[in-house]
């Protein structure tokens, strides 16, 4: 076991190195000089803090550095959390621009997941054992997971929102307040997550429903079943197990989903303006804000590879099978 | 006598029509009894062996009567079967392989199952260490999972399992055709020394394996197409069989004898009617080589001798 983890996380730190180190050279290595005409735009439209931004430019791309005390530089900046200067929001430090997406996301994208996950499954599990609900649940699920994510999208933002005006379609609260905390803040931010997050629930709610109903179908028709249906074993204990076990890939099955938590949600952040990870990724693109872009990636990567891990000890944890076998216990 | 079955007439329903897998056997098993059930794929052991434990959804029950220790068992009614499972009735399914709940300790899952039929493992749990010990293994395996344990592990473990309770009757279910040629004469043994100590009354053993199952059975029955062929003492079935079919399968074994235990059943030409319309009179007509006019009526399963009965018209 030992052996097992040892060998994921040096493959995880050797991923993680090789993200930095591409990253680190994108910018300079490529052709055409990006940075210069980076500078050169964002001159036309800050002048006043183009002269700050040359100066910091030339601190960190220290181009009379040797190329390889300026690759120690970055690591060393980077393990000080240090990712640089935003330039679309010059002179703020990019890990706070991160910081200050980062709830915006997992509050959307946390309760959107795990909501989705209990009230998926629970549908699901009562659709394995009843018709009328299995006739129901099992049309309306396959809808929800065959539809496009941004059309639901849209036609919520559209129908409850722009049409309906019972819930505002972009944003995250009022452009009239300002963040304190307060009953009409908290309101606003409220009303403001309702749609995105409903859509982000409902486009997971069917996939969870389904699989677990087809889990359960299967682990019921298992032969461990079978067998304790022929020694007059009574439904309920059956059920259990059939449960506990359909339940083992549904778990893996959400730590895959909070594994890309991380990343945020670029659609739904989009359609909904919501100030999250992914619409930092959109803003950063569109003002060609370079530092910005690389930090919310490294951000990411390292997310993916840290929710990786966790999810690499949630499968040997739940599963007495894969625990067994990773301890040579099989023969 | 401790099982009499008459008349039994167990269907599959499809969607094309029933399915008459098992079309009125009639036969009784002693006291004591081990008796092989034989015949090619498809000819209905499996449902014989199912209808008297319990009846899958898609099997239907048409007619017919059991009878175990002179209690009526009631095979159509999925619920009052229940007084029966596994403390009159037990099986050990063809499947024992993954018969057990692969997320539960095999200790607990039997504590389980036993507490929901209504008994204090406390009270068992001596006799299940004795009979583990029995079998061959070491009473840690009920610490482990079923994973940890090798096929023929498995399989002995099952055995005990199922017999635990000690049933009057034991439906063995092709319970040897996963192992290898050692293991399954392990298991073959182990099944005869469960009756010698009563753990179970009488049992019926499923088997592709002729020679396998002559080694330990006292009777062996032949099944054909969902009816009976021939049931008699097993020396007698493989010495002086009397059915056309039974002679046609002891002479494709080419000797009975250990060295010869994978030998399957094979090599009879031509297949078996299909049970979904199966043809009137005697349904090996199509392959036997005997078959004369009077075999377009069915011909009953009579005794011809002591305890060797024959459904077949040229059998006297
Ligand atoms: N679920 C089912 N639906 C329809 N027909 C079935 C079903 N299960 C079995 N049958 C048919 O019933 C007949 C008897 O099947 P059964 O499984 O009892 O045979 P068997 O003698 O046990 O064969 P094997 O030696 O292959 O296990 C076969 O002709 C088979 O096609
Ligand atoms: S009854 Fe006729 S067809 Fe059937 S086995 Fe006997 S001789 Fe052959
Ligand atoms: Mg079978």
């Amino acid at each position: 076991m030992r052996k097992y983890f040892g060998r994921k996380i040096f493959v995880y730190a050797l991923t993680f190195f090789a993200a930095v180190t591409i990253n680190w050279m994108i910018p300079r290595f490529m052709p055409g000089d990006p940075v210069q005409s980076r500078l050169a735009r964002a001159s036309l439209s800050n002048p006043e803090a183009s002269q700050a931004m040359r100066d910091y430019y030339n601190s960190v791309f220290g181009l009379d550095m040797p190329v390889w005390q300026q690759y120690l530089n970055f690591w060393g900046s980077l393990f000080k959390g240090d990712l640089g200067v935003s330039i679309w929001l010059f002179p703020t430090p990019v890990t706070e621009v991160i910081m200050d997406a980062v709830p915006y996301s997992l509050g959307l994208l946390l309760p959107a997941i795990l909501l989705s996950w209990v009230i998926g499954n629970k549908f699901g599990a009562y659709a394995a054992r009843s018709k009328w609900l299995d006739n129901t649940v099992l049309p309306v699920g396959y809808v929800l997971t065959a539809t496009p994510y941004m059309w639901l999208a849209l036609l919520l933002a559209w129908s409850l929102g722009i049409v309906g005006g019972f819930f505002p379609s972009s944003g995250a609260y009022s452009f009239a307040l300002r963040p304190e905390f307060s009953w009409v803040f908290v309101s606003s931010l409220l009303e403001h997550w309702f749609l995105p997050f409903l859509s982000l629930f409902l486009v997971s709610l069917g996939g969870w429903a389904i699989g677990m109903r087809n889990m359960i179908i299967y682990e019921l028709e298992s032969e461990y079943a079978n067998y304790l249906q022929a020694l007059g074993a009574p439904r309920r204990l059956i059920r259990r197990y059939a449960f506990r076990n359909a339940m083992l890939p549904q778990l893996t099955g959400l730590a895959v989903q909070l594994g890309t938590v991380v990343a945020g949600a670029l659609l739904t952040e989009i359609v909904f303006s919501y100030p999250g990870l992914g619409f930092l990724i959109l803003q950063a693109i569109q003002n060609q804000d370079f530092f910005l872009l690389q930090g919310v990636f490294l951000f990411i990567v390292a997310g993916v590879l840290i929710a990786n891990f966790i999810i690499d000890i949630v499968y040997v944890l739940v599963d007495p099978r894969t625990r067994i076998q990773m301890q040579g216990g099989a023969k | 006598m401790s099982l009499k079955v008459s008349d039994l007439r167990v269907y599959y329903r499809t969607l094309r029509g029933d399915v008459r897998a098992l079309d009125g056997p009639a036969f009784t098993l002693a006291d004591g009894e081990i008796m092989g059930l034989a015949g090619e794929s498809g000819s209905g052991k499996s449902t014989l062996g199912k209808s008297l434990i319990r009846l899958d959804g898609r099997m239907k029950y048409v007619g017919g009567a059991v009878e175990l220790d002179g209690d009526e068992v009631p095979v159509w009614d999925d619920r009052k079967m229940n007084d029966f499972r596994y403390k009159r009735i037990s099986l050990i399914p063809q499947y024992a392989m993954s018969a057990m709940n692969p997320t539960r300790k095999i200790g607990r899952m039997t504590a389980e199952l036993l507490e929901s039929r209504g008994v204090r493992f406390r009270e068992v749990r001596e006799e299940l260490n004795r009979r583990i010990e029995l079998v061959g293994l070491d009473v840690d395996v009920l610490d482990r999972y079923p994973i940890e344990l090798s096929g023929g592990m498995k399989q002995r473990v099952v055995m005990v399992l199922s017999t635990l309770l000690n049933p009057s009757l034991l439906i063995a279910d092709e319970v040897t055709s996963a192992l290898d040629v050692s293991t399954q004469r392990a298991v073959a043994e182990t099944l005869v020394e469960f009756r010698d100590r009563r753990f179970v009354k009488s049992m019926i053993v499923v088997t592709h394996d002729i020679s396998l199952v002559y080694q330990i059975a006292d009777s062996i029955m032949v099944m054909y197409a969902g009816r009976l062929a021939e049931k008699a003492p097993a020396r007698t079935i493989i010495e002086a069989p009397r059915h056309p079919y039974t002679k046609m399968l002891i002479s494709a074994l080419p000797e009975v004898g250990v060295k010869y235990a994978e030998k399957r059943l094979t090599g009879i030409p031509g297949s078996p009617p299909g049970l979904l319309d199966p043809p009137k009179g005697c349904r090996f007509r199509a392959r036997c080589p005997l078959a004369s006019e009077e075999c377009e009526e069915q011909p009953p399963f009579v005794e011809v001798e002591r305890d060797h009965y024959v459904a077949c018209w040229k059998a006297e």
